[in-house]
């Protein structure tokens, strides 16, 4: 991540940076500089769709779309205010979905993300166009192995806690949070 | 060697006619799938967005699932999920320490042996085999006047350690599938751009803004379909349409890449799932329909010329 040598390559082939107030390049020189204030305090670790145009257009190996999820789970440990209501309620919603059923329900995870995020009438007058089409099952599948996936979510989440706990003691910058550990890019590579 | 077959949710739901359609291909290729059994959801989008470990075992289960069913390969039609099996799969090789952690969140036995295989890879193998039932078929044939552009999207060439079957910039894997098809792939600039994924529900407005641009170039270009290989994908370019301005263009259908084997194959339209769509296909089909049976009579007219010049030919010797 060091060798960043803020180019910019990957904000040019970024499709979410005419929205980001940091896009990537940004990112990772806040990153670099262990700038934290600035970049848990506004949406653009949000915004990254995970797309991967940018890992793969950067000229120097450096993986931003990596460190972008490394931040954001970082973020969400610090209490994850800046994230934009509704992405946040489409993710905490999705992986609700996984835990209750195993698999995911689009109707269920529709309706639950409309409670979580307030946009209650988003989106309704499509769904009997929807169902015209068959594309609504109503009844969830919920798979035998239920308890399962379960069991399997609070072992993730232990595991979290865990790695957590002893950073929380030490001074934990970012930049170590998202180069080191077990989700490191460019270990990976 | 045994393939194994991971739906996904969202072929099960959304995206009906891309199973629909898979299945009747598989069918008619005799390609013997066998669903995982009691398969779970691989976490998409939102489970590495919250952890990373827990983007890796979700679909780890369905992995080892599959092993214990004894197969060897895993066909994962959803590019969404197959980004996530192929990077589980990645990660439990490549990083430190996940070998041993991940069958111990699992509770289940692991060795990661299975290959995880895109459905492009799996048609593009295929290419000789459906190109043959092509050129065996008699009446005249609609898709030889198909301009179609090849949409990648991000999931299947990237992270290109990850996927790697294709280049990452300029993929050729579904233009294949297209010319075996005998449809003409149309070369255009956004086959590898973002449609705006998983911010479909989220985050509407950033994906009719990159869906719109993607659409826009694909008709510049020539083409008058999209080819998809990817639920969302799709929902993004098909459903969210409406809700795009084209400035007054007529809509683009945008076509599962197993519509179009199943067309080629000579599958019945209704087999395929079209009446699904939210972008009506039937114009596209009546006008490349109306165009065969216009070259067909041509060439017609052309032979029967011939013929006669043939015989006026052999009458004046
Ligand atoms: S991450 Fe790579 S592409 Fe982006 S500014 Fe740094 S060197 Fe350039
Ligand atoms: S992964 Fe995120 S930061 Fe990188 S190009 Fe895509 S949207 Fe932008």
């Amino acid at each position: 991540m060091a060798r960043c040598y803020q180019c910019g390559k990957c904000s040019a082939g970024c499709p979410m940076g005419a929205e980001m107030a940091l896009p990537p390049h940004d990112i990772m020189r806040l990153t670099i500089a262990n700038d934290r204030e600035r970049l848990f305090n506004d949406d653009s670790l949000w915004l990254c769709l995970t797309c991967e145009t940018c890992s793969a257009r950067c000229p120097n190996d450096v993986d931003p779309a990596r460190v972008i999820d490394a931040l954001r789970e970082l973020a969400a440990g610090e209490g994850a205010e800046h994230a934009p209501r509704n992405i946040r309620a489409f993710h905490e919603s999705f992986l609700e979905q996984i835990r209750s059923t195993g698999r995911l329900s689009e109707v269920g995870l529709i309706m639950q993300y409309k409670l979580r995020s307030g946009a209650l009438l988003q989106d309704v007058a499509v769904a009997p166009a929807m169902l015209r089409r068959g594309k609504l099952p109503l009844r969830p599948q919920r798979i035998a192995g239920v308890g399962e996936v379960k069991a399997l979510m609070a072992a993730c989440e232990r595991e979290r806690g865990a790695r957590a706990a002893p950073a929380a003691g030490g001074a934990a910058a970012p930049g170590a949070g998202a180069t080191g550990g077990h989700h490191n890019g460019e270990d990976a590579r | 060697m045994t393939l194994a077959y991971y739906p996904g949710c969202s072929m099960h739901g959304t995206s009906r006619e891309y199973e629909e359609s898979l299945l009747a291909v598989a069918a008619a290729l005799e390609l013997g799938l066998t669903e995982i059994a009691d398969w779970s959801c691989c976490g998409a989008s939102s489970a590495h967005a919250a952890d990373h470990l827990l983007g890796v075992a979700l679909p780890a289960r369905n992995l080892a699932l599959a092993e214990a069913q004894g197969a060897d390969e895993v066909l994962a039609p959803c590019a969404a999920c197959y980004n996530r099996l192929s990077g589980a799969v990645h990660a439990v090789a490549e990083e430190p320490g996940m070998a041993a952690k991940v069958p111990e969140v699992l509770g289940r036995a692991f060795a990661n042996s299975v290959r995880v295989l895109s459905i492009v890879e799996l048609l593009q193998g295929l290419a000789p085999v459906i190109e043959e039932r092509v050129a065996a078929r008699l009446e005249p044939n609609p898709l030889e006047h198909l301009n179609i552009a090849a949409y990648w999207g991000c999931l299947l060439v990237r992270p290109a350690a990850i996927t790697g079957f294709d280049d990452a910039e300029r993929p050729t894997g579904m233009d294949d599938v297209i010319s075996a098809c005998s449809a003409n792939p149309v070369s255009w600039n956004m086959a590898v751009e973002c449609c705006g994924g998983a911010f479909s529900v989220s985050r509407t407005s950033s994906v009719l803004r990159l869906s719109r641009a993607i659409i826009e170039d694909a008709r510049h270009c020539g083409a008058d379909a999209i080819l998809a290989a990817c639920p969302l994908c799709h929902a993004n370019l098909d459903f969210r349409q409406s809700a795009m301005s084209l400035r007054g263009e007529p809509p683009m259908p945008v076509l599962y890449i197993t519509q179009l084997v199943g067309l080629a194959l000579g599958l019945p339209m209704a087999a395929l799932g079209f009446e699904r769509h939210f972008v009506d296909t039937q114009p596209l089909f009546a006008r490349l329909a109306r165009e065969a049976e216009k070259a067909a009579a041509a060439a017609a007219e052309r032979d029967a010329a011939k013929a006669a010049r043939a015989a006026a030919k052999a009458g004046a010797s």
